[in-house]
């Protein structure tokens, strides 16, 4: 190592001067680092502290309690109830198809049960519990407690599913819940995050599904810190959502029972209205089904049951099954008459039995004929022949224009599932829809409610309580939402001439209080609850004239799906009434023999607020009453507890 | 970690060295590698064994060593230069023909019990390879273009072999590492302008071999060059560690969100988080302020061995403090340029702290 002294320092000279070189171009490269970090760290700090929080921070949405919903008196109809569930946790399970054959060994678990939860957990994420089977009851959630050390990451836990007390009951008018659908999300224009929450569920019908806004609330939420897979560190702050609103119905519980016990084993429904507010107090539509079954999730086999039925348990009769009237619809055709000035109650009419128009022979339900008959003996006795000769003068414009505003044809707006509007047929509708021009004989059907005239048992209960009245009564579903009551429709005058509106009241009494009337057999005989109403037997096939020829055939050699509906509307008491009932069953033969008795059960029911007091009956009837209505009230039961039910999604 | 103190006007012997070392460089070095204890801590979300216990008993091994190796004379490693250049680059061919494949490059060569990654040791001996070949060669003939080659050559064929394994980032250390004693040891400036003027030419090539069958650099190196001049492309894909690591360093701040408190590095969402990205765990957690200070001890450590190469008085140490130094700074140079989107992605660790 021993060199020149000359060398040595020329070198280490040379050497200095790189060295220099070299440190002023590491610190220009330093000086750069420092601008870059003051240009992130200072400059874009907060964007990047913006995309730190995003990176970091979930928000979880907290589901609200759904809205409970309940009858006028307070009595709940649709209520939330706990809900044991069982979960599984990948991560501490470990594998999950043993896991899930231990707990098979626990509670009964079939194997698509196991297969599907199994699918699910591989799905998510190992931290994620994933609900095996819900709707268990205490004593399994007490097992699986019980054998939890030997079962890790398997936990019951508990959670609120929808529960109808009530069953069958309201299953047309409450609805039911059920989860989320595609469609229930592609009909709607913006989507509540809530929706996209895995088993949460909506409405599905009836106002579950119409006040679903009401019901749902509004989502709380919690702000969560989770790390780069996902996981939950912490909670960092939480929101409560808003429950849902209490929606109070008008509908009344006790009624609605009676009414669909009441009718039965029929493919029926009735309606009862509170005429002074228009509140529907009962709703039935029978046979019907328990929407329990739907919130769990029902099986093929109950649904292809519930859906083959020819007597239709899904449909609800009272506001989606469109009638031929029949005579109930004789009203509107006498009302049009004296309206317009045509013709006056007083003027008689002979029926010899038929009618002949236009080459055409249109016959009185009574071959017989009725001889001489005014308003009132028509009405009371149901004459055919009196109101085609009416209907003849009258024309369908005035027929059609007075059938709507008695509020036929028209679709009310009350929360229920495919409200129908019925068909309040015109000139115009049957050109535009059938393609042809109205004749005289439409006319002639159509003023006995035969024919096109198609009306439901809500519109007819609301033509009623408008001919009880001479007021446009709106019918009301809502009785108040979170305690604050729902306003009372208007009731302004239907400005019928009084004169004529009170022949036809006398009519309708006629027919339940006059020996002559078709209806006397249901009359009820105490002075503060006497009803009037109108019969209507509306045959469903027309009668051919070979059929005619040959003898018309009894209704019950007819298949039953052929036989005439039975219909009866009424409104009691008869002075200043308080209730409009209507009650159709289908196919059920005669509207005096079937459908009059159930109305007169059910006004009677609603004017006492309780079962119907014998001594409104008639005394030789009261003996067979009381034996049917024992009956009845054994089949109406205390509210359901949800423990009481078995079964799973 | 070899890089002592020749601030030394007379040669001391023995135990009379201790008096020579360089306490301040010493000082600096503990000073970094302390945030880096701290910061290992604080990644691993306290856990003292898991990064940090490990690091120490490296640093204090290292430290050892380093004395140690302060203690040998110096005319010790001189003679072993030629050496060990040797030893790397047969070890290198060994890797070539022999070498274990992991993580979709070959550098582990096994030799019994031995794992050794010949590419790491050959960025020391290059150092020491070329500060012994300038020590040796005439200063006159420094910028002689013969003696340049030579130079050249026995820099580029270990860099070559260690390019091929594939390593980019070592054998552009290797390259940097032994270029720097060429440029301190005197080599003239035409020659870095003519490089410089190559080097671009070299880099224009090798991205029109980009899609033919003369590809120059492998598709994963490719795809790390696009992700760093455009890091939104992908952003979960090849883009993700550096979007992830700028969202980190930049969340920082001023004073930083404190220790143990980044959510990047605490939540996982940075990768390599107690390697790689290390600075950006202390830029996340200690702000501007944390990183800078860091930055300063880096420029420190450089200044005090800059200072003890031009106060030496021999040519040897002087090329050698000034090479390692200088393999120093590009260790955390390119590191830090990497991490704070500077770069691309080469996988090089910020030295003493990763």
């Amino acid at each position: 190592m021993k060199r020149p002294a000359r060398d040595n320092e020329d070198s280490e000279r040379l050497i200095s001067r790189r060295a220099a070189l070299l440190g002023g171009a590491q610190l220009v490269f330093a000086g750069v680092l420092v601008l870059r970090l003051r240009a992130l760290q200072l400059g874009q700090a907060e964007e990047y502290r913006l995309l730190a929080d995003e990176n970091r921070i979930n928000i979880r949405l907290l589901p609200p309690s759904r809205g409970v919903i309940q009858d006028r008196a307070g009595a709940v109809l649709a209520a939330n109830v706990q809900n044991y569930r069982v979960v599984l946790v990948r991560e501490d399970a470990g594998a999950p198809r043993p896991a899930l054959e231990r707990l098979a060994q626990i509670i009964p678990l079939t194997p698509e049960q196991i297969d599907r939860a199994e699918r699910e957990v591989m799905r998510n994420r190992p931290f994620v519990p994933v609900t095996v089977v819900d709707q268990l009851n205490w004593e399994e959630v007490a097992r699986i407690a019980a054998n939890a050390p030997a079962m890790p990451g398997i936990s019951p836990e508990v959670g609120f599913s929808r529960f109808y007390p009530f069953g069958p009951e309201f299953a047309h008018t409450v609805g039911y819940v059920g989860p989320v659908s595609e469609r229930d999300l592609a009909e709607r224009e913006t989507v509540d995050p809530l929706l996209t929450i895995p088993r949460f569920q909506i409405g599905k019908i009836g106002v579950e599904r119409e006040r679903e806004e009401d019901l749902r609330g509004s989502a709380g939420h919690r702000r969560i810190e989770v790390n780069a897979v996902g996981r939950e560190m912490r909670e960092l702050d939480r929101q409560e959502g808003r429950p849902g609103s209490l929606v109070q119905l008008t509908l009344d519980r006790p009624l609605q029972a009676f009414s669909l016990a009441r009718l039965g084993e029929e493919s029926a429904a009735a309606v009862v209205m509170e005429i002074a507010t228009g509140n529907i107090l009962a709703l039935a539509s029978s046979p019907s089904f328990d929407p329990n079954l739907f919130v769990r999730g029902i099986s093929v086999a109950d649904f292809n049951a519930l859906r083959d039925n020819d007597h239709r348990p899904m449909s609800n009769k009272a506001v989606q099954g469109a009638y031929p009237p029949g005579s109930t619809f004789k009203m509107v055709t006498a009302l049009a008459a004296f309206d317009a000035g045509l013709a006056s109650p007083e003027e008689r009419v002979f029926c010899p039995g038929y009618l002949e128009v236009s080459d055409r022979r249109f016959h009185c339900w009574n071959r017989n004929g009725h001889g001489r008959v005014n308003l009132t003996s028509a009405l009371s006795e149901s004459c055919d022949v009196y109101f085609y000769d009416l209907a003849q003068r009258v024309g369908i414009d005035r027929i059609n224009a007075m059938a709507e505003r008695l509020g036929l044809g028209i679709r009310y707006d009350l929360p229920l599932s495919g409200i129908s509007s019925g068909l309040n047929p015109s000139r115009e509708w049957k050109r535009v829809r059938r393609g042809a021009e109205w004749v005289v004989g439409d006319t002639i059907n159509a003023s006995i409610g035969q024919g096109y005239v198609l009306t439901t048992p809500l519109q007819l209960t609301v033509m009623t309580a408008r001919l009880a009245t001479n007021r446009v009564i709106q019918p009301r579903l809502v009785q108040a939402v979170d305690g604050v009551e729902q306003p009372i429709p208007e009731q302004p005058a239907l400005g019928l001439s009084p004169a004529a509106l009170a022949q036809v009241q006398r009519g309708m009494w006629e027919v339940t209080n006059s020996q002559r009337g078709t209806a006397y057999s249901s009359r009820i005989v105490t002075d503060d609850m006497r009803m009037a109403g109108k019969t209507g037997t509306s045959q469903v096939f027309s009668i051919t004239a070979a059929e005619r020829a040959s003898g018309i055939r009894r209704q019950d050699q007819l298949p039953w799906n052929r036989r005439d509906h039975a219909l009866f509307v009424c409104y009691a008491p008869d002075v200043a009434p308080r209730y409009a009932v209507t009650v159709v069953v289908e196919h059920g033969g005669g509207g005096s023999s079937v459908a009059a008795p159930i109305a007169r059960d059910i006004v009677l029911a609603a004017q006492a607020g309780g079962l119907p007091p014998l001594e409104a009956y008639p005394q030789p009837q009261r003996n067979r009453i009381e034996t049917m209505l024992r009956e009845i009230e054994s089949r109406i039961g205390p509210p359901a507890s949800p423990n009481g039910l078995r079964g799973r999604a | 970690m070899s890089y002592l103190e020749y601030n030394i006007k007379r040669t001391p012997t023995g135990l009379a060295k201790v008096l020579y070392v360089n306490w301040a460089l010493v000082l600096l070095l503990s000073a970094v590698a302390s945030i880096g204890f701290l910061q290992l801590y604080s990644v691993s979300g306290g856990n003292f064994e898991r990064w940090t216990e490990p690091q120490m008993q490296r640093f204090g091994f290292a430290l050892v060593v380093m004395f140690v190796v302060g203690f040998v004379p110096l005319w010790f490693w001189r003679s072993m230069a030629g050496l060990a250049y040797a030893v790397s680059v047969i070890l290198l061919l060994g890797v070539e023909f022999f070498g274990s494949i992991g993580m979709g490059a070959q550098r582990w060569l096994v030799i019994g019990p031995l794992r050794l990654q010949p590419s790491e040791m050959t960025k020391i001996t290059i150092i020491l390879a070329m500060a012994a070949y300038y020590d040796w060669l005439d200063v006159s003939k420094v910028s002689h273009p013969l003696w340049v080659a030579v130079a050249g050559a026995l820099i580029l064929f270990p860099a070559f072999l260690v390019f091929k394994q594939p390593d980019l980032g070592t054998a552009l250390i290797i390259v940097g590492g032994g270029a720097i004693v060429m440029f301190v040891a005197g080599v003239s400036l035409w020659y870095w302008g003519g490089m410089a003027v190559i080097g671009g030419g070299l880099v224009s090539l090798v991205f029109a071999s980009r899609g033919t069958s003369w590809q120059l650099l492998r598709d994963y190196q490719f795809r790390r060059i696009d992700a760093f001049l455009d890091p939104s492309l992908d952003p979960l894909g090849s883009s993700y560690n550096i979007n992830q690591a700028m969202i980190a360093l930049g969340s920082g701040g001023w004073s930083g969100r404190g220790f143990m408190q980044g959510t990047q590095s605490r939540l996982n969402f940075l990768p390599e988080k107690h390697t790689d990205f290390i600075f950006n765990t202390l830029a996340e957690e200690m702000g501007f302020v944390g990183s800078t200070f860091l930055l300063v001890l880096y420029l420190g450590i450089l200044a005090v061995c800059i200072v003890a190469a031009i106060q030496s008085k021999h040519r040897f140490a002087a090329l050698l403090i000034l090479g390692i130094a200088g393999n120093f700074f590009l260790y955390f140079g390119v590191n830090m340029a990497m991490v704070m989107g500077l770069g691309p992605v080469v996988g090089v660790p910020l030295p003493l702290v990763s």
